[in-house]
């Protein structure tokens, strides 16, 4: 279980403090797949960099499965949101994918079978020895997806992955997601400012709020687990719950003029 | 493809050929017909000069400009990966690398004699500055993205340096290299202009010192010949190891 | 305050190692010794005269290799047939070593200006080439096509498309050459005599004067690092008046 309690941020440079989140407090169940969605700018990218353990909370604390978050734990990969720059344009793709395995001492037979697997997966059979600049940009992120999952990770977080590419492109991801997750039954964290891309994904929406970042609420998506872009999406259920969530970020900003105004 | 051979060799001939012409009846005792030149040439670098003057000196600025090279990757990544560090080396670095290198020549005379060693450390003491400060400032504009990432699956420790700051900051290093190797050539001339009992720049001024002008011409064209195999040498070199990074170039600019 | 640390250590470990015999005083002698000597030099009029004369041949060299350097680039930059043909011939001549060039300036102008400005004319020259060659292959060809389209006569891309390109690498070649010219200036002073702060180390190390060789080549890093930064100024001080005049003409 993934606990975050109490997270707060604050980036301090000689200038000026950003207060980047206030408070947040939520859990993450093995297993389940959350979204996290609010306006950009809110920090939801500093929400996820302390639960990755890429930085050091102000206050409050992160747990992964009872122990402190204080490093990157092992067992967690990331999909960045810049997916572009966070492939190592000197490797092929091939070697993006492998390269955290090979440090994670995985066999090489076993690696060979994971990399193949996931860049199947994903859809990239034949790129393997390409690249990642000589790719799409909709292809460079399967290719972060596929190192994500080749990593067997028990916890993938995402942020924005998909903000970059194309619609038809950001349809096909996202189903992808759903299928890696049930297949593999990944704990994922997904994190997004695009409202019907969190309710089509989660089983669970966490709403941020505009800064300094709370959890303005927090809301189940009862939707079947069979979701599809064209059905899924017409559904009265799942406008409901789009409209809940969007009245949720307007009640937000409405809800702080003072502090609205002044950030 | 012929068109592209023209094009290559059409300016280079064409002055060749304006020198040998405008040369040909020249009386001036400085510029002797190039024909003259060209026999001494062939007069002068035979092979017994060529072991006895051009490998010696070819030996020391391989010497120098590969420890240079090793010093100066190796001490740059290990101030740019540490802000302190960095921040307390940087004005150190820029005062070195501001002291016009031959003026070392001297200084280390004083205590390396006149003999290969002095020549090995003068290249060694000029060169290491550009590749140091670049390979800084390389490790320093390794991407961010690609740090947190490397974190994030725990690569840490040697691989780190392997897979992400070496390769990282590989563009600035090669720079620096590229700045270095024609440093490295000047010192090892001066410094054999300076103190030696062979290599080039000891050839090449004994021949102007005994007014031998032909074979003098014939050397400055030596050293231009080494200066350009040099740099052509190096740019080879430098396609090979960032393939990616002239690749990723082109295709951001085509998009 | 991290800043200042490093080179008090520098200063620190260059009094200390001679001061505890770690290294013979005579090859390096401790760092006040040399402070010392450099106060007793600049109390010297020949030593100002040899600050002059090298910055005297580093100036001129410069304009004229800049002058030399920004004109060629620009003509063969903006006549494609030109940049195609004469490619090879920059590529072979650019890495020729300037100091094969010692014994030719000797023979011609022996230990006067004349034989430290053909060094610095030459070594600079290329610096300034290459970057304004490098400027102008960096211009966009939708701007280009964009000037075409609108008749824009050849003077006048030029003036508002290829100069406006290059501007910023042209700064680039001139704080290189600026460099570079320093450093040719002090190479002829010292291996061929020629008058100037070179010359004077020459002397100073013949006549086993260290402490005043060692404060001289510190001079001549201290102007280095003054042409360093005063290049680094003047360079953001005019690009950015540059940028920020193209932003008005384009809001
Ligand atoms: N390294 C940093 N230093 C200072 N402020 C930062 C830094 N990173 C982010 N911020 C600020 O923190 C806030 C939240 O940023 P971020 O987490 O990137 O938001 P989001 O990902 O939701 O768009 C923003 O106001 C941003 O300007
Ligand atoms: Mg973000």
């Amino acid at each position: 279980m993934l606990e975050v309690s109490g997270l707060r941020k604050v980036y301090r440079s000689q200038r000026r403090e950003v207060e980047a989140i206030r408070d947040l407090t939520f859990t993450v169940d093995d297993g389940e797949l959350v979204c996290v969605v609010g306006p950009s700018g809110c920090g939801k990218t500093t929400l996820l960099r302390c639960v990755a353990g890429l930085l050091g909370p102000t206050g409050g604390a992160v747990r992964l499965a009872g122990n402190a978050v204080t490093g990157p734990p092992p067992g967690m990969a990331v999909v960045f949101q810049e997916y572009g720059r966070s492939l190592f344009p000197w490797l092929s793709v091939h070697d993006n994918v492998d390269l955290p395995l090979r440090q994670k001492r995985v066999p090489r037979p076993r690696r060979a079978a994971l990399v193949s697997e996931a860049l199947t997966a994903v859809g990239l059979d034949g790129t393997q020895q390409s690249n990642p600049w000589q790719l799409s940009g909709g292809m460079q992120q399967r290719v972060a997806i596929a190192r994500a999952v080749a990593y067997e990770p028990s916890v993938l977080l995402m942020d924005e992955p998909f903000a970059a590419v194309d619609a038809q492109t950001r349809a096909e991801l996202e189903d992808l997601v759903r299928a890696l997750w049930q297949r593999l039954g990944v704990t994922i964290l997904f994190v997004t400012h695009d409202i019907d891309e969190a309710v089509y994904l989660g089983q669970r929406v966490l709403v941020l709020s505009a800064s300094p970042t709370v959890v303005q609420d927090e809301l189940l998506v009862d939707l079947p687990a069979a979701r599809d872009q064209l059905h899924t999406r017409a559904d009265a259920r799942f406008t409901a719950l789009r409209a809940r969530v969007y009245e949720q970020i307007q009640a937000a900003k409405g809800a702080q003029p003072n502090t609205a105004i002044s950030s | 493809m012929i068109r592209r051979f023209l094009t290559v060799l059409a300016l280079p001939v064409t002055l060749f050929l304006f020198w040998y012409v405008a040369s040909r009846t020249s009386e001036s005792f400085y510029a002797p017909p190039l024909r003259t030149i060209l026999v001494a040439f062939g007069d002068t670098w035979t092979w017994p000069r060529l072991r006895a003057d051009v490998l010696p000196s070819l030996g020391r600025l391989a010497a120098g400009y590969l420890l240079a090279a090793l010093l100066g990757v190796g001490l740059g990544i290990a101030v740019g990966a540490s802000r302190r560090l960095r921040a307390a080396a940087e004005p150190v670095l820029e005062f070195f690398r501001a002291v016009p290198p031959p003026v070392l020549v001297p200084v280390i005379m004083v205590f390396a004699g006149i003999g290969n060693a002095m020549k090995v450390i003068v290249i060694v003491s000029g060169c290491v500055w550009p590749i140091l400060l670049n390979t800084v400032e390389g490790v320093r504009a390794v991407d961010a993205a690609l740090s947190d990432t490397s974190r994030a699956y725990g690569i840490t420790g040697f691989a780190r340096l392997r897979y992400l700051l070496l390769p990282g900051a590989a563009p600035q290093i090669i720079t620096g290299l590229r700045q270095a190797l024609s440093l490295a050539i000047i010192l090892m001339v001066i410094s054999e202009m300076v103190a030696a009992s062979n290599g080039l720049g000891f050839t090449i001024v004994q021949f102007q010192r005994s007014f031998a002008i032909p074979q003098m011409w014939s050397g400055i064209i030596v050293l231009g010949l080494l200066g350009f195999v040099l740099s052509e040498l190096f740019r080879l070199g430098e396609r090979f190891a960032l393939g990616w990074y002239h690749g990723r170039r082109e295709a951001q600019r085509r998009s | 305050m991290l800043r200042l640390s490093g080179l008090a250590g520098l200063l620190g470990l260059a009094e200390l190692l001679p001061r505890l015999g770690l290294v013979d005083d005579d090859y390096l002698p401790p760092a006040s010794r040399i402070v010392a000597a450099l106060a007793a030099e600049a109390r010297t009029a020949a030593f100002w005269t040899a600050v002059g004369d090298t910055l005297t041949a580093w100036a001129i060299g410069l304009v004229i290799a800049c002058t030399l350097g920004v004109a060629a680039g620009v003509l063969i930059g903006a006549v494609p047939v030109l940049r195609t043909w004469t490619a090879s011939t920059i590529e072979f001549l650019r890495p020729i070593p300037s100091v094969a060039l010692i014994p030719l300036a000797v023979l011609l102008y022996g230990t006067g200006l004349g034989s430290t400005l053909l060094l610095v004319v030459y070594a600079a020259f290329w610096q300034v080439l290459v970057q304004v060659l490098h400027g102008v292959a960096d211009v966009d060809p939708v701007a280009e096509e964009t000037a075409r389209s609108f008749r824009f006569s050849a003077w006048a891309r030029v003036r508002h498309v290829l100069w406006p390109t290059a501007l910023p690498y042209v700064f680039t070649g001139l704080r290189l050459a600026a460099a570079v010219a320093l450093v040719l200036a002090v190479t002829a002073e010292l291996v061929i005599g020629a008058p100037g702060l070179g010359s004077v180390i020459a002397v100073a190390q013949s006549s086993g004067a260290i402490a005043t060789m060692d404060a001289l080549i510190v001079v001549t890093g201290l102007l280095g690092v003054a042409i360093n930064l005063g290049a680094r100024l003047a360079e953001r001080r005019l690009l950015s008046w540059h940028q920020s005049v193209r932003g008005e003409v384009a809001g």
